[in-house]
C-alpha cells in the first residue's frame, strides 16, 4: 500500500520530463546569419503571370503609369 | 533600374487622408497600425503644411542597419521590404527610422508586440507562399501589376507622387517650374494659365467687381 504513491511519482515525474523534454526536438525554424540577410528571397517583380518574366514589358508599363501622374503632359502646352 | 521612391508635393496635400485610407483599404492593414499618415505642420495657423509620410524606402536604410536578425531585404528596384517569418518584433527599428514607418500589431492580451509591419511599397513580400497568405501577411503586390502603390494613385491632388525616382523628381521640378514660387503658387495665372504675349489679366472695371 505504501508503495504506490511512489510509483505514481516516478510516473508523473517520467510524464513531466517527457512533455518538457519534448521541445527540445522541436524543428528550427528559423536561421540567422550576423549581418546577412537570410529570410526567404524575392521574386521579381515582372515573374507575374501578368507579365511572364519580360522585364522590358514591366518596365514600360510601369514607366507609363508613372508618368501618368504628370498632369502637364495630358495637357495641352501653355 | 528604377529606384522606388515617393515625393509629397506640401504644396498641393490638402490634408484628406486618402492616401492613409487607400493604404488601409487596399492591404487589409489591422486596426492600430498605420502604414501611411498625413501629418500637419502648424495645424490651424494660416499656411499650414502636411505631407503624407510612409517608408520611404531609403537607399541607406537605418532600419536594414540595425535589425539584430537582418530581416531586411532591398529589392532590384530599391523597395525596402522585410521577412516576417524573421522578424521578432524587437522595435529596433521603430528607434531608428526617421519617419516613424515601423509599425507594431498587438500581438496578445497583454499588449506584447508583434512582428514589425510597414509599408511595402504596395510590392507584398519576401517569400513564395499562396497569394492568400501572402496578401495576409503584406498586403497587395500591385508592382507586380505594373501598378502604382494605391496611395498615390489615389490621391485627389497628385500631391503624392509614387514612382521612379528620376521620374517623379522630374514631375515635382516641371510643376515648381511652372506654378513659381511665394504668391504665384495661388492665382490667376497658375489656374487658368498665363494670357498670351505675357501680360497680366485685365482688372475688372470698378463698378463690375
Amino acid at each position: 500500500m505504501m508503495r504506490t504513491p511512489g510509483r505514481l511519482g516516478l510516473v508523473l515525474g517520467v510524464l513531466v520530463c517527457a512533455v518538457g523534454l519534448s521541445a527540445c526536438g522541436e524543428k528550427k525554424v528559423t536561421s540567422y546569419e550576423p549581418g546577412k540577410y537570410s529570410g526567404a528571397p524575392i521574386a521579381a517583380p515582372w515573374d507575374s503571370p501578368q507579365f511572364g518574366g519580360k522585364k522590358a514589358e514591366w518596365e514600360a508599363a510601369l514607366q507609363a503609369r508613372t508618368q501618368g501622374q504628370n498632369e502637364y503632359s495630358h495637357q495641352p502646352a501653355r | 533600374m528604377a529606384r522606388m521612391k515617393f515625393i509629397c508635393d506640401a504644396n498641393r496635400c490638402i490634408e484628406c487622408n486618402g492616401c492613409v485610407t487607400a493604404c488601409k483599404n487596399a492591404n487589409d492593414v489591422p486596426w492600430g497600425v498605420n502604414r501611411r499618415r498625413v501629418v500637419t505642420l502648424n495645424d490651424g495657423v494660416p499656411g499650414e503644411r502636411s505631407v503624407s509620410v510612409a517608408c520611404m524606402h531609403c537607399s541607406d536604410a537605418p532600419c536594414m542597419a540595425v535589425c539584430p536578425v537582418d530581416c531586411f531585404v532591398r529589392s532590384e528596384d530599391g523597395v525596402v521590404l522585410h521577412d516576417k517569418d524573421q522578424c521578432i518584433g524587437c522595435g529596433y527599428c521603430l528607434y531608428a527610422c526617421p519617419f516613424g514607418a515601423p509599425q507594431f500589431p498587438q500581438a496578445g492580451a497583454f499588449g506584447v508586440r508583434g512582428k514589425m509591419d510597414k509599408c511595402t511599397f504596395c510590392q507584398g513580400g519576401p517569400g513564395k507562399g499562396s497569394e492568400d497568405e501572402q496578401y495576409a501577411k503584406y498586403g497587395q503586390n500591385r508592382i507586380a501589376q505594373g501598378k502604382l502603390p494605391l496611395c498615390a494613385e489615389m490621391c485627389s491632388t497628385k500631391a503624392l507622387l509614387a514612382g521612379d525616382g528620376e521620374v517623379i523628381a522630374n514631375i515635382f521640378r516641371e510643376r515648381v517650374t511652372v506654378r513659381g514660387k511665394g504668391s504665384e503658387v495661388i492665382g490667376w495665372a497658375t489656374a487658368y494659365g498665363a494670357p498670351k504675349g505675357g501680360a497680366a489679366p485685365a482688372a475688372a472695371p470698378e463698378g463690375k467687381k
